[in-house]
């Protein structure tokens, strides 16, 4: 039975329109401070080496230069990282990769510095450079970090039945080998970030496009040496981020702070494109060898699995975003015995991190790819076999936790997406196209006038396909991380509101998300509540705002704060009204009443006037705090996620056998995020992840040369535009659950992951040709292979 | 360091400065208009979209000294009398904006194609904004706004 709700999944304009649409929403290059310095990154123009000296004779007497800030001038922490503490400030013994900074120049006009960095004489002896990630584990590959004894950073592993036995029993086993490269994120705001040093002893206060306030706090107040209430960190209007603007945005905060405090003065660092994709961490690029074994009727028996994933220079965020590919690497499906090793290396290339998707559209792309194989094989459509293994109501995953509690609703959205577009008809047919005989062409050596039919015929040259992938996620951090968000609501005596969570708005509509249920739950007006600014001093550390947490938790939390309130002005009004406890009252359309006695009502600004009369408060902090989760390392075995969602995306595409170009007539996105409270927001969501994910499968991808990245800026590394993709149809089945805000769970991820893999299986359908490596661009499709540079030149140099 | 005149936002102006300079960098530091963006720096991405004589450019690859005795219009100079343009109004709407970046460059570009184009076809406002990247909202609901302008 639905509620009946007043704004929940009602269309909303957001919280914070007004200041984007006009202009005036601050982002973090937006705000100058008086008497402020500028800065410009020393780097060696190499992967790997050892720092012997550096000199800065030649300009450290230079007016236009205020200091020189380095490693030595860090007075804590020196290396940092959420797991390891690899990654330097600036880096002082080594360099590991092309990003690293030795040094910052800090001064007041940045043209005048870029000069005097070309002067600075750097001594280093280089190393060699490890750019591929399938040798970083051999004995002769140079070791990146000495203090470990190889290049893994983390290794997975998941051990469930004996697949051996399973390979055994199984009438077929197919092998395969799949790539995915390094994804940038592409948001359209370089970092910025300003340090200003506060009066006296209150430290630091850090302004810039921060994802995560509270890691960023964490950081700074370890490398200053300083307890962490004396760094305030507030997040400005953020122009984009995807998981991207983490770890990164750490390190420059922490430079600023640094060069602040040794010049007292306020440190802008603003990055250009190029600095950025430099830089900033990126997608892991995986190298995935599958392995299965199923029988005639379709049923899966074994799978075995091996997976390397390229950290880059530091450990970063690896060992979370493989622990979730170890989670759901054999995808949706029931599968008795698995036997799956999942490994970070490092490398010199960029360092990988969190991105959009987290660890799971990779492995996506490679078990979507193979239960169409399997499918194929056997003669059966793709929705068949997936309907054979398919998670179902108590089902059991791959690390034997069992699917219950929640609608699970795999099939339930694949047969919505089905339904939608006609997909066997489509797909069957396709096939048959495909299949129909090329027409040879041979020379007739008497003849050598071409016949008409020897032609191309431009109608022919288009070939269509469709084609699907589903996927089960895990919502929020799961075992990897501690589960709890707060919210603070500030109910004023007029019954306008402060509001604030402490998970942060970083475009996807959050703040809007929270009203509506902060509305809904005290009827008030949404327009009466005012979202504060995220501020570290403001509100408690909620973790990360990542894994599609926000809703599932920081929705909770302020549900839970808002429900808080709602309780102290009912325990108010009831005894006036004569009502006892178990009455209920209704809040709504910013008026409180008895349902039955409908006289009995109060405007919801009076009721606060009357609870402040009363000295009764109505600030509180709302708090929720996920249930618990449990995994056992040695065995990948446990409940790894307290909850899931369910996606299909359903692709067609038209495919130019001549060059290789794809077009994407049209994605349907079916997702059960569990009860969706902002529908504008959750539609753009999906439009939004949908052209993410599009981005991944067809166009983007960041190559190295030995450990460079060639493409450093838009012109090159492919975003997609307007014109780039047709169709989006976003669809919502809306599973219960009793876990979220009137069970609303997470969507934003699960929009990206399966894109990539039903357009690749879209591609297949069409031509007839299986494509193991991501991005399915034209090279790929017409000659199997990338076409790189051999070095860095730009094409027009 | 010369004088340079034009029309900025209705109102003309006059400033002292480098010929050389990029028109963006004075907008946003010299002038405080800092709703015009910066995303690449080489009129890939459509942050910086500013209006000269009616036309959208990239502010990036214009210097200051090109647009003396111009009219320039940035997103500040949109909205006449604390009343949203059109535009403006219909991107809430449909829900256009996330993390508002690429909003005020879009909102131009769209402001651009309907004043010679009052009536367009989708393909057509596609084409208007395919110069303004956009990584947040799949272009979907920003062009559903456009076409929505075209409705009154
Ligand atoms: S900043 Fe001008 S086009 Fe990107
Ligand atoms: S709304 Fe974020 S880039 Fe367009």
């Amino acid at each position: 039975m639905k509620k009946n709700f007043s704004l929940i999944g009602k269309n909303i304009i957001r919280q914070d329109g007004l200041e984007k649409v006009t202009g005036q929403a601050k982002f973090a290059d937006d705000y100058t401070f008086a008497n402020q310095l500028t800065a410009v990154m020393v780097r060696v123009p190499v992967a790997h080496a050892t720092i012997n000296a550096i000199d800065y004779a030649a300009i450290e007497n230079d007016p236009a230069l205020t200091a020189i800030v380095d490693a030595t001038d860090i007075p804590g922490a020196k290396k940092i990282g959420a797991i390891r503490q690899d990654q330097p400030i600036f880096a002082y013994d080594k360099i590991c990769t092309h990003g690293d900074v030795v040094a910052m120049l800090v001064g007041e006009s940045h043209d005048a510095l870029l000069a005097l960095r070309d002067k600075i004489k750097i001594d280093y002896t280089e190393l060699p450079v490890l750019s591929d990630r399938t040798k970083a584990l051999d004995k002769d590959a140079p070791i990146i970090h000495e203090q470990y004894e190889n290049n893994e950073i983390v290794h997975y592993p998941l051990r469930k039945g004996d697949v051996e036995t399973g390979f055994k029993n199984s009438d077929h086993i197919i092998e395969q080998t799949y790539t995915t490269p390094l994804i940038e994120h592409g948001y359209i705001e370089p970092e910025a970030v300003t340090a200003i040093l506060r009066e006296g002893n209150k430290g630091v206060q850090i302004i810039g496009s921060i994802q995560n306030p509270h890691t960023t706090q964490n950081v700074v107040a370890a490398v200053l040496g300083w307890p962490l209430a004396k760094v305030r960190i507030q997040q400005a209007e953020l122009g984009g981020s995807f998981g991207g603007k983490d770890d990164t945005m750490n390190v420059l905060s922490a430079r600023a702070a640094v060069a602040a405090l040794k010049t007292g003065r306020p440190v802008k660092i603003r990055y250009n494109r190029e600095d950025s994709i430099l830089e900033s961490y990126k997608r892991h690029p995986y190298t995935m060898h599958y392995k299965v074994g199923f029988n005639n009727d379709g049923k899966l028996q074994a799978m075995k699995i091996d997976i390397i994933a390229d950290g880059g220079a530091y450990s970063s965020m690896s060992p979370f975003v493989t622990w979730r590919t170890v989670v759901q690497a054999t995808g949706p499906y029931e599968v008795e015995n698995v036997w799956t090793d999942v490994r970070a290396v490092y490398t010199n290339n960029p360092y990988t991190g969190a991105f959009r998707g987290f660890g799971s559209p990779q492995p996506i792309f490679a078990q979507e790819s193979l239960m169409d194989e399997i499918a194929v094989r056997l003669n059966m459509t793709p929705d068949e076999i997936r309907r054979i293994n398919g998670f179902k109501a108590g089902s059991v995953t791959a690390s034997n936790q069992v699917l219950k509690d929640h609608d699970v609703n795999l099939l339930t959205v694949m047969d919505t997406a089905i339904e939608k577009s006609a997909f066997r008809k489509k797909w069957r047919a396709n096939r048959q196209n495909n299949l129909a005989k090329e027409k040879s062409f041979t020379i007739d050596e008497e003849n050598l006038f071409l016949n008409k039919d020897d032609f191309v015929d431009p109608q022919n040259v288009i070939k269509r396909g469709i084609g699907l992938a589903v996927s089960f996620r895990g919502s929020s951090l799961g075992a990897e991380g501690i589960d709890a968000a707060a919210a603070y609501l500030s109910v004023q005596k007029d019954g306008s509101a402060y509001l604030l969570c402490g998970l942060a708005e970083n475009g996807q509509g959050l703040r809007t998300t929270y009203s509506i249920i902060t509305a809904e739950v005290l009827g008030m007006d949404i327009e009466n509540i005012f979202y504060l600014e995220q501020d570290t001093g403001l509100i408690a550390d909620s973790g990360p705002t990542v894994a599609s947490r926000s809703t599932i938790m920081g929705g909770g939390a302020v549900k839970d704060a808002a429900d808080k309130i709602r309780k102290r002005l009912e325990d108010i009004l009831k005894p006036e009204w004569k009502l006892t406890d178990s009455d209920e009252l209704v809040f709504k359309n910013n008026k409180v009443q008895n349902p039955k006695n409908k006289s009995q009502e109060m405007r919801f600004g009076d009721l606060c006037k009357l609870a402040n009369s009363k000295g009764v408060s109505l600030s509180v902090i709302g708090w929720n705090k996920g249930p618990d989760v449990g995994w056992e390392e040695e065995t990948g075995q446990g409940d790894a996620y307290f909850t899931y969602v369910y996606g299909c995306q359903l692709a067609e595409v038209a495919v130019n056998t001549v060059t290789g170009e794809v077009a994407v007539e049209r994605i349907i996105a079916v997702h059960d995020p569990g009860t969706v409270i902002n529908k504008m927001g959750a539609e753009g969501q999906v439009y939004g992840g949908v052209t993410q994910g599009a981005g991944f499968g067809l166009w983007e991808e960041i190559s190295t040369h030995e450990g460079m990245p060639r493409e450093l800026n838009l012109d090159e590394y492919l975003v997609p535009t307007s014109k780039d993709i047709g169709e989006i149809i976003p669809i919502f089945v809306e599973g219960k659950d009793k876990y979220g805000p009137w069970g609303a769970k997470s969507l934003g991820e699960p929009t990206l992951e399966l894109t990539a893999a039903a357009i690749a299986n879209a591609i297949s359908n069409a031509t007839g040709k299986r494509f193991f490596n991501l991005p399915l661009n034209l090279e790929e499709l017409l000659l199997n292979r990338k076409l790189h540079k051999e070095d860095l030149q730009r094409g027009s140099l | 360091m010369p004088k340079i005149t034009f029309n900025l936002n209705n109102k003309d102006i006059t400033i002292t400065t480098a010929y050389n300079r990029r028109l963006l960098d004075v907008l946003r530091e010299e002038l405080g208009l800092t709703g015009t963006k910066e995303g690449c720096a080489i009129g890939e991405c459509g942050a910086c979209t500013v209006l000269l004589n009616d036309q959208a450019v990239n502010s990036c690859l214009l210097l200051i000294g090109q647009v003396e005795g111009q009219n320039v219009l940035t997103i500040e100079g949109l909205s006449t009398k604390g009343e949203l343009h059109p535009v403006q109004k219909k991107f809430l709407k449909h829900g256009a904006v996330q993390c508002g970046f690429c909003t005020p460059g879009m909102i131009l570009s769209a402001h651009a194609l309907l004043h010679k184009n009052p009536s367009p076809k989708e393909e057509e406002v596609k084409e208007a904004i395919t110069g303004n990247l956009c990584r947040c909202t799949g272009y979907k609901q920003i062009i559903d706004a456009v076409m929505d302008v075209t409705k009154g």
